[in-house]
C-alpha cells in the first residue's frame, strides 16, 4: 500500500490553487464548482469540496425541483393546525388536545434497487429518524411500493428482498407497519420504488428543531459508529490511498442495525423529555457534511468540528470520506456545557457511545454576512473553513427546461372506449375474477404478514382497510389516521389530473375509516429531470398537487423528490405518492371495510361515467395504456369525505370503502370478502361500466337496517349522489343487471383474489 | 392489594408497553423492571415481553439470560416460587435460561409471520391459564419470525405425557412447531411460555379479540387466592 498523503488543508488550498480536483466524478458541475471556487476566494479542499458535492447534489439541495415545490408554500391554505412547515426534517400538524403530529415520507429507491433488503431496510431506518429529530416518538410506519411486473425474474430478486428488509428493520423497532400499498408495472423494472413513510406524535412544547444556538455549546455525535458504508464518491478523493479494486468492494449502499435505531430512539427520546438538548440532527444523506452545515446555518452559523474525534469502525477513513458517509444509526445535538454529564449518563444507560466532536462558535457580522463559518480541523490541521449556509440553503437552484411531450396527444387521444368490452355476463365474470386477481389489485398479505401490525396496541385500522389509523394516547380516543396513494398509470396520462387523483385517493381512504383530512405529504417518483418531457410531468404533477391541497385546504407539510427513476431513456411512469393525514375525534367510531352483517344494505356513494383511461381493467385485460384518466371533481372529494366521516361520528355506517382501481367490481369483493359474506346487488345501466369505472370520488356504504333514510338524508345535505344497490347476505357476490347477473361464489372470489402473490413468489 | 406484576424491559424489547397495558386492563398493577437492575421490587410475578431483546444477536433471547436481572428471577423462577409468563421473545429467554426446555427456530416460511391466530388451551392449572376452561378456543395474535417450537422427541413425549403443553396452534400449521405447540410450563406450573401474544388480544378496539385476558386476570386469580405455588 502506498504511503498515506497528509490532508488537504486550506493551507495547502492557497499555495497550490491549480490543483486538478475531481468535481465532476463528484457528480459537480463545472459551474458549480467555479461558484463554490468564487464563495471561498480559493479552490476548495478535498473536505470542502465533498462537503459541497454532497450538499449541492439533487438529492440534497433540490436544484431540479425547488422552483416547483415554492408552490407547495405559495399556494398553501389557510390552517391553523400547520405548527411547522416545509424545509424542516418534518411538517408538524396540530391535532387537538395539546398534541401534535409530525409524519413525511421518503424514498430509498436506488439503493433498494442495488441491494434490496438493506436498501429498504435504511429506507425505514433514515423516516424513522426524521420523526425523531422532530422531537416526536416514532408510532407507525407504512409504505408504498412499486415493482416490475410481478411475473419478471428480477422482480423476483427485488419484492422478497424488499419486503425482508422493511419487515426485519420496522419489526425490530417496534413500529406497527399500519398499511401503504403495492403496484407493478413494466417501468419499474430496474427502478423499483420504495417510498417509506412514518408518523410521530408528540406535545406542542416538544417540538425540535435543527439548529445549533449558543456560542460555547458542544457538539455531540452519538449512536453508531462511522465507517465506509454509502460512500459514493468519496473515493475519488481519496483515489491516492487505495487502489481501485479496494474501492470495489466498498459498499456503496447503507447496511442497517434497527437494534442500534430503537436504542438511539429510547435515548433520544429520553434525553428530550429530561430537556438536554437544544438542537438535533439526524444523519441521513451526506452524513456528518449535512447535518454540521445544517445545525450551524440554523444557528448562530459558527460551528468548531474536531473530525479526528469522529469514532469510526474503519481507522483508515481518510476526512473526506468521514463527511460523506452515510453510516445509519447516528444523531448529532447541540448540548449545554453544563447539561453534559447528564446527557452523557443517559447515553450510557442505553449503551449509547457519545462523542463530543466540536463547539458552537460566535461569528463576526462580516462572517455572518458570508453565511456563517464552520471550521474543521484533521490531527490540528485546517481541513475546513467554509460558510455553512452556502452549502445547506444557498445551492444551485436550475429552472430546468420542460415541454409538453410530442408523444402526449397521441397518448391520450387512444381513448380506451375502442377496447372490446366483454360479450356477454360469462366473459364479464371472467373479467372480473382476472381483474381482482391481478397482481397490485389483489390480496397483498404475502407482503403485508411479513409485517407487525400489532405492536404498541395502538393501531386501530390496519392492511387490508382504507387507511392506517392509530390511537394517539392513553387517555384519550383521539386518533390520526394515514393513506398512501399514486397511480403512475393516470399520472402518465395527465400528470396534473393523476396526482390530484392520487391526493385525491388517499383523502377518500382516509374519510372512508372515519376520519377528516387535514395535511399531506408527498413523494413525488419521476425519471430524468435533465428530460424536458419528464420535467413536464414533474411540473403539471406539483402544480396539481398544490392547487388540490389549497383547494381542500389541506398543507403540504413536507416530503421528498426521487429523481432518474429510468433506464436508459426510458422513465418510469411518473409517480407521485401522496400521502394524507386525517384525524378522528374518537377512534371507537372509525369504520373497516368488511361487510360483515348479514342483512345490512348497500350503498353507492358518487356519480359512475364512463370512465377507463388507465384503468386497471385496460391494463389487466388489454394491456392497454391511452386515453384520459377519471375527471376530477374535488368538491365531490370533500363533499363526499364530510359524508363518510360524519356518518362514522353519527354511527350512521357500519362500514365503508372507496373506489379505486378496478371501480365497484374490486370494491364489493374486497368488502364480501373481508366480511366473509356474499353480497346481492343491481346496477342500472350497463353492467360493465357499472362495475369497471373507475370514476373518482365514490365509495360504498354497509348501513345497518332502519339507518337507511338517515344516512340517505346525510348523503343529500352534502349534494352526494346516492344509490341503495343492495343487501350483504349469502355466500356469492350477484350483480344483477336489466340483461342478466353476473354471480361468483366467495370461494372462487377469495381464490382470485389470494392466490396470485403467493403462486408468483413462493418458492422464490 | 392489588397485586403487582413486573414487567422487564431488555435493550430491544417491543411489547412491553402492551403487556403493561394487558395487565393493568386485567386488575393489576404493572411495574417496571429494568434489566440492568438486579431487582424484583418485590412484585408477585414477572411477564418477560416479545421484542428483539439486544437484536437477536447471537441466537433470539441468549444475551437476555444473562441480564442481571435474570440472576434473581431464574432461581425464583425454578423453585416455583415466582410466577413468569414469556411471550414471544420472553418464550425465547426462558428456553435460553432453561426455565423450560426446547428452542425456537426459524419459522419454516423462513418469513416473519403475523396473523391472527386460533390457540387450544390444553392445561388450565398453570398460574397464568387458570381462566380458561380446557380444550377452550381463543384468538390472539401470532407475529414471530423464530416461532417454531423444537424439541427432542424424548422431552417433547413427557411434555405431553405430564399436561405441561399449555396451548396449541389450531389449524393450518403457522411456523413449523412440533406437534402444533404453541406454549408449555414448567413442572410448577409457575412459569409459561408463549410464542402466541395475548396481551395483543385484550381490547376489542385494537386487537383480533379480548381472548387473551384471561391469561392476565388467570394470575390475578391465582395471587388473590394465596394459592401457593407447587412447590
Amino acid at each position: 500500500m502506498s504511503e498515506v498523503p497528509g490532508p488537504d488543508t486550506v493551507a495547502s488550498a492557497h499555495s497550490s490553487p491549480d490543483t486538478p480536483q475531481p468535481y465532476a466524478e463528484l457528480g459537480m458541475a463545472k459551474d458549480e464548482y467555479e461558484r463554490v471556487r468564487e464563495i471561498l476566494g480559493r479552490r476548495p479542499t478535498s473536505a470542502e469540496l465533498a462537503i459541497y458535492s454532497v450538499m449541492w447534489s439533487e438529492h440534497c439541495s433540490y436544484k431540479s425541483s425547488k422552483v416547483h415545490l415554492r408552490q407547495f408554500g405559495e399556494k398553501a391554505p389557510e390552517n391553523d393546525a400547520l405548527l411547522v412547515g416545509m424545509g424542516e426534517n418534518a411538517g408538524v400538524v396540530d391535532v387537538g388536545d395539546g398534541r401534535a403530529v409530525t409524519f413525511k415520507i421518503e424514498s430509498h429507491n436506488h439503493p433498494s434497487y442495488v441491494e434490496p433488503h438493506q436498501g429498504a431496510a435504511t429506507g425505514v431506518g433514515g423516516i424513522v429518524r426524521d420523526i425523531l429529530t422532530m422531537g416526536a416518538r416514532p408510532v407507525a410506519v407504512m409504505d408504498a411500493l412499486r415493482f416490475g411486473p410481478a411475473d419478471a425474474d428480477d422482480t423476483k430478486r427485488v419484492l422478497p428482498g424488499v419486503v425482508s428488509g422493511i419487515s426485519f428493520y420496522g419489526n425490530c423497532l417496534g413500529l406497527p407497519n399500519i398499511g401503504g400499498e403495492i403496484g407493478f408495472g413494466a417501468g419499474y423494472i430496474g427502478n423499483p420504488l420504495v417510498n417509506a413513510l412514518c408518523v410521530g406524535v408528540m406535545k406542542h412544547e416538544d417540538i425540535k428543531l435543527a439548529q445549533a444556538p449558543g456560542p460555547g455549546n458542544k457538539v455531540v455525535l452519538f449512536g453508531a459508529t462511522t465507517g465506509p458504508d454509502g460512500i459514493g464518491g468519496a473515493s475519488v478523493l481519496a483515489s491516492a490511498t487505495f487502489d481501485d479494486e479496494s474501492h470495489a468492494k466498498r459498499p456503496s449502499v447503507q447496511v442497517g442495525d434497527p437494534f442500534m435505531e430503537k436504542l438511539l430512539i429510547e435515548c433520544s427520546l429520553e434525553l428530550f423529555a429530561e430537556d438536554l438538548v437544544v438542537g438535533i440532527q439526524d444523519l441521513g444523506a451526506a452524513g456528518v457534511s449535512c447535518a454540521t452545515t445544517e445545525l450551524a446555518a440554523g444557528g448562530t452559523g459558527g460551528m468548531r468540528i474536531q473530525l479526528d474525534r469522529v469514532p469510526l469502525r474503519d481507522h483508515r477513513l481518510t476526512p473526506e470520506e468521514i463527511l460523506m458517509s452515510e453510516s445509519q444509526e447516528r444523531m448529532m445535538a447541540i448540548v449545554e456545557p453544563a447539561k453534559m454529564a447528564d446527557f452523557l449518563a443517559v447515553c450510557e444507560k442505553w449503551q449509547i457511545l457519545a462523542t463530543e466532536i466540536g463547539e458552537v462558535t460566535d461569528v463576526t457580522p462580516e462572517e455572518a454576512e458570508r453565511g456563517g463559518r464552520l471550521v474543521m480541523t484533521w490531527h490540528g490541521e485546517t481541513v475546513v473553513d467554509m460558510p455553512p449556509r452556502t452549502a445547506s440553503d444557498e445551492g444551485p437552484v436550475y429552472e430546468r427546461p420542460y415541454a409538453r411531450p410530442a408523444a402526449q396527444d397521441a397518448l391520450q387521444s387512444d381513448d380506451p372506449a375502442a377496447l372490446p368490452r366483454p360479450a356477454d355476463d360469462v366473459e364479464l365474470r371472467e373479467q372480473v375474477l382476472r381483474v381482482l386477481g391481478a397482481p397490485g389489485v389483489g390480496d397483498p398479505s404475502w407482503v403485508t404478514r411479513q409485517y407487525d401490525s400489532y405492536v404498541r396496541g395502538d393501531t386501530v385500522v390496519s392492511t387490508p382497510h382504507d387507511s392506517g389509523m392509530i390511537r394517539i394516547a392513553d387517555d384519550s380516543h383521539r386518533g390520526v389516521a394515514l393513506a398512501t396513494d399514486g397511480n403512475g398509470r393516470y399520472t402518465r396520462l395527465d400528470p396534473y389530473a393523476g396526482t390530484q387523483l392520487a391526493y385525491a385517493e388517499a383523502f377518500r381512504n382516509v374519510a372512508a375509516t372515519g376520519a377528516r383530512p387535514l395535511a399531506v405529504t408527498n413523494c413525488l417518483n419521476f425519471g430524468s429531470p435533465e428530460d424536458s418531457g419528464v420535467m413536464w410531468q414533474f411540473a403539471e404533477s406539483t402544480r396539481g398537487l398544490a392547487d388540490a391541497c389549497l383547494q381542500l385546504g389541506t398543507p403540504v407539510t413536507g416530503g421528498n423528490v426521487s429523481f432518474y427513476n429510468q433506464t436508459g431513456d426510458v422513465a418510469i411512469n411518473p409517480t407521485p405518492v401522496v400521502g394524507v393525514l386525517g384525524v378522528i375525534d374518537d377512534v371507537r367510531t372509525r369504520l373497516r371495510s368488511a361487510f360483515d352483517t348479514d342483512g345490512d344494505r348497500v350503498f353507492l356513494l358518487g356519480e359512475t361515467r364512463e370512465e377507463f383511461g388507465g384503468s386497471a381493467w385496460a391494463d389487466v385485460v388489454h394491456g392497454h395504456l391511452g386515453g384520459l384518466p377519471p375527471r376530477v371533481d374535488l368538491a365531490a372529494e370533500a363533499a363526499l369525505g364530510e359524508v363518510l366521516a360524519t356518518a362514522a361520528d353519527r354511527g350512521l355506517a357500519a362500514a365503508a370503502h372507496d373506489l379505486s382501481d378496478g371501480g365497484l367490481a374490486v370494491a364489493l369483493a374486497e368488502s364480501a370478502l373481508r366480511g366473509g359474506l356474499g353480497l346481492r346487488v343491481s346496477v342500472d345501466g350497463d353492467a360493465f361500466t357499472a362495475l369497471f369505472s373507475e370514476s373518482a370520488a365514490r365509495a360504498v356504504v354497509a348501513v345497518r337496517p332502519g339507518q337507511e333514510e338517515a344516512f340517505l338524508a346525510l348523503a343529500a345535505d352534502h349534494g352526494v349522489p346516492v344509490a341503495e344497490i343492495g343487501t350483504v347476505g349469502g355466500d356469492a357476490l350477484a350483480v344483477t343487471h336489466p340483461g342478466g347477473v353476473v354471480q361468483i361464489p366467495l370461494e372462487e372470489l377469495r381464490s382470485a383474489y389470494e392466490s396470485a402473490l403467493p403462486a408468483l413468489m413462493d418458492g422464490v | 392489594m392489588t397485586a403487582r406484576v413486573g414487567v422487564v424491559t431488555f435493550p430491544g424489547s417491543l411489547d412491553d408497553k402492551d403487556a403493561a397495558r394487558a395487565v393493568a386492563l386485567a386488575g393489576a398493577e404493572p411495574v417496571a423492571l429494568w434489566h440492568a437492575d438486579a431487582d424484583l421490587k418485590g412484585v408477585d410475578a414477572v411477564v418477560l415481553p416479545g421484542g428483539f431483546s439486544y437484536g437477536d444477536y447471537l441466537r433470539c433471547g441468549a444475551i437476555a439470560r444473562f441480564a442481571p436481572l435474570m440472576s434473581e428471577l431464574v432461581p425464583a423462577a425454578r423453585s416455583g416460587a415466582l410466577p413468569v409468563l414469556g411471550i414471544c421473545n420472553g418464550f425465547q429467554i426462558l428456553c435460553e435460561s432453561h426455565l423450560l426446555p426446547g428452542a425456537l427456530t426459524r419459522n419454516s416460511s423462513l418469513r416473519f409471520v403475523n396473523r391472527d391466530q386460533v390457540l387450544r388451551v390444553e392445561n388450565t392449572s398453570t398460574a397464568w391459564t387458570n381462566a380458561y376452561d380446557e380444550g377452550q378456543e381463543i384468538l390472539v395474535v401470532l407475529k414471530s419470525g423464530e416461532g417454531s417450537y423444537v424439541a427432542d422427541e424424548a422431552t417433547l413425549d413427557e411434555l405431553e405425557s405430564s399436561g405441561r403443553v399449555v396451548v396449541r396452534y389450531v389449524g393450518d400449521d403457522p411456523n413449523g412447531s412440533r406437534r402444533g405447540i404453541a406454549g408449555i410450563t414448567n413442572e410448577h406450573g409457575n412459569v409459561v411460555g408463549l410464542m402466541p401474544h395475548p396481551e395483543h388480544a385484550v381490547e376489542a378496539l385494537t386487537g383480533p379479540s379480548t381472548e387473551g385476558l384471561g391469561f392476565f386476570t388467570s394470575i390475578l386469580a391465582r395471587l388473590a387466592a394465596g394459592t401457593p405455588v407447587r412447590a
